[in-house]
């Protein structure tokens, strides 16, 4: 099963859990309509159209409504924490919540517990957080920005905002952030950077670079990030490695860019729609 | 804004009892900081935003340093206009400064895109609204995108009153340098 979660933008939602529906209005999960803005809903739709494609069973989705008061992120730190060996998650994606060191090392340590432990994919808060705690070896992939990138290199902040300036002035020169943040072991074995060249990485080396198709605008668009995590998550269920399904993401995010003409006003559902027909296009390429 | 009448000369001069004279106010939300950080600067006060020490951090945390020897008046003011700090701690040691520096980027000479750490936010520069909201991994960043979107950036709450968290406080970095390039 793959397991994605994460926060939503919904004053006093619940804790929802359950196979993620595509519908026209929205994600639908437990009896719930979710729109799609972007953040965890945006992943958790690319993650069901990839996994839609290669025809496995629908992500199942957990979800609370979060809009910065931590009330939902601490539903979701604590339902895994108690119940996560017991939900028989083969791939697990945490992505957007509040950043909390003890709550993330309470659902860690309910990891270390399980017998078959399942692949660990963070984004957004879970990767703040795993990085602030120390706990980045936990998992196998991050797929960090170029901003976030800088956070990583930097052994003492504790979150994006406390990058130091001498580090965000690394941001030209990339292979040097990745450098610092493998070495200071703030990074998984697999890491794929998003920027105007993304950087696929394993074990502290640069595997390849994709700098092309370059749609420019797809920068200011929230949610492109999110797409590419979420169809790394449905790659790895669909048995690829995290190396090859970032191979593949990176390519579809790029090819979906070049389908949908986005200016910087385009908002993320304008994009996601052409994720299928993207897929299709990349792995033809790809032979 | 002015809370009360400025008063001058509030900084410890001798330096090498720095590390004993400072204290930290910590707040339970980022962004409550940045109208404190307000009030305090129009008051006169020689303060800096900075991260807690580690006993206090969850990994999304803001607080603000001041002169140990104004706590009793500082904490009277905060009480005042309703922001009392969750707790008052000295301190020995420098914390961290959130980053300050953005960058900015133009497409087709119509967008302008200003990011500041991991935020970035873009405005439409013919009809001056918000048109993306990108990066950041906080559950308010959604929000604030949900909110703000669409918006003029002149009639628009900033990150600061509708965000919670240090992304909301970097996001509120790249609305105020908006804003300065772009008029309010």
């Amino acid at each position: 099963m793959l397991l994605l979660a994460g926060s939503v933008p919904v004053k006093d939602l619940p804790l929802l859990i359950g196979p993620i529906e595509i519908t026209p209005h929205g994600i639908k999960m437990d009896g719930h309509v979710l729109e799609v803005n972007r953040g965890n809903e945006a992943m958790m739709t690319a993650a069901a159209l990839i996994c839609k494609e290669y025809k496995l069973d629908k992500p199942v989705g957990m979800v609370a409504g979060d809009t910065g008061n931590r009330a939902g992120s601490e539903a979701i730190y604590k339902y895994l924490a108690k119940n996560l060996p017991d939900m028989g998650a083969d791939v697990v994606t945490l992505h957007y919540v509040m950043p909390d060191i003890n709550l993330n090392k309470k659902v860690l340590a309910t990891i270390d517990t399980m017998e078959k432990k399942p692949v660990m994919i963070a984004d957004a808060g879970t990767m703040y957080v795993a990085k602030a705690g120390g706990d980045a070896s936990y998992y196998d992939v991050f797929t960090p920005d170029i901003g976030e990138m800088a956070f990583l290199a930097d052994d003492k902040a504790d979150h994006p905002a406390f990058t130091r300036g001498f580090i965000f002035d690394l941001e030209e020169d990339v292979p040097a952030l990745i450098e610092k943040a493998y070495a200071a072991n703030n990074v998984p074995a697999t890491m794929f950077v998003k920027g105007a060249t993304d950087y696929i990485c394993l074990n502290g080396e640069i595997v390849e670079t994709i700098s092309e198709p370059c749609v420019e605008t797809m920068e200011p668009i929230g949610g492109t990030g999110d797409l590419i995590t979420g169809m790394i998550s449905a790659l790895i269920y669909a048995g690829k490695s995290p190396l090859d399904a970032c191979r593949i993401a990176g390519r579809v995010n790029r090819q979906a860019g070049v389908l949908s003409q986005p200016t910087p006003a385009t908002q993320i559902e304008e994009i996601l729609q052409f994720l299928p027909q993207a897929l299709h296009e990349v792995l033809e390429q790809l032979g | 804004m002015k809370w009360f009448g400025k008063k001058k000369n509030k900084e410890i001069d001798n330096t090498a009892l720095e590390s004993v004279t400072k204290g930290l106010l910590v707040f339970a939300h980022p962004t409550t900081v940045i109208s404190v950080e307000e009030i305090l600067k129009d008051e006169g006060y020689s303060i800096r935003v900075v991260s807690p020490p580690p006993s206090y951090r969850t990994g999304c945390d803001l607080s603000v340093e001041f002169p140990l020897e104004f706590e009793a008046e500082i904490s009277a003011l905060l009480n005042s206009v309703g922001m009392t700090p969750l707790d008052v701690v000295p301190i020995t040691s420098k914390g961290m400064e959130p980053l300050h520096f953005v960058r900015k980027k133009e497409f087709n000479g119509q967008y302008l895109m200003i990011r500041a750490a991991n935020m970035k936010m873009t405005v439409d520069k013919i009809s001056g609204k918000i048109v993306n909201i990108s990066g950041g991994g906080c559950p308010d960043v959604p929000y604030m995108a949900t909110e703000m979107i669409g918006q003029r950036l002149t009639d628009v709450l900033s990150p600061g009153e509708v965000g919670y968290s240090l992304c909301a406080y970097s996001l509120n970095t790249s609305y105020e340098e908006l804003v300065k390039e772009l008029g309010a």
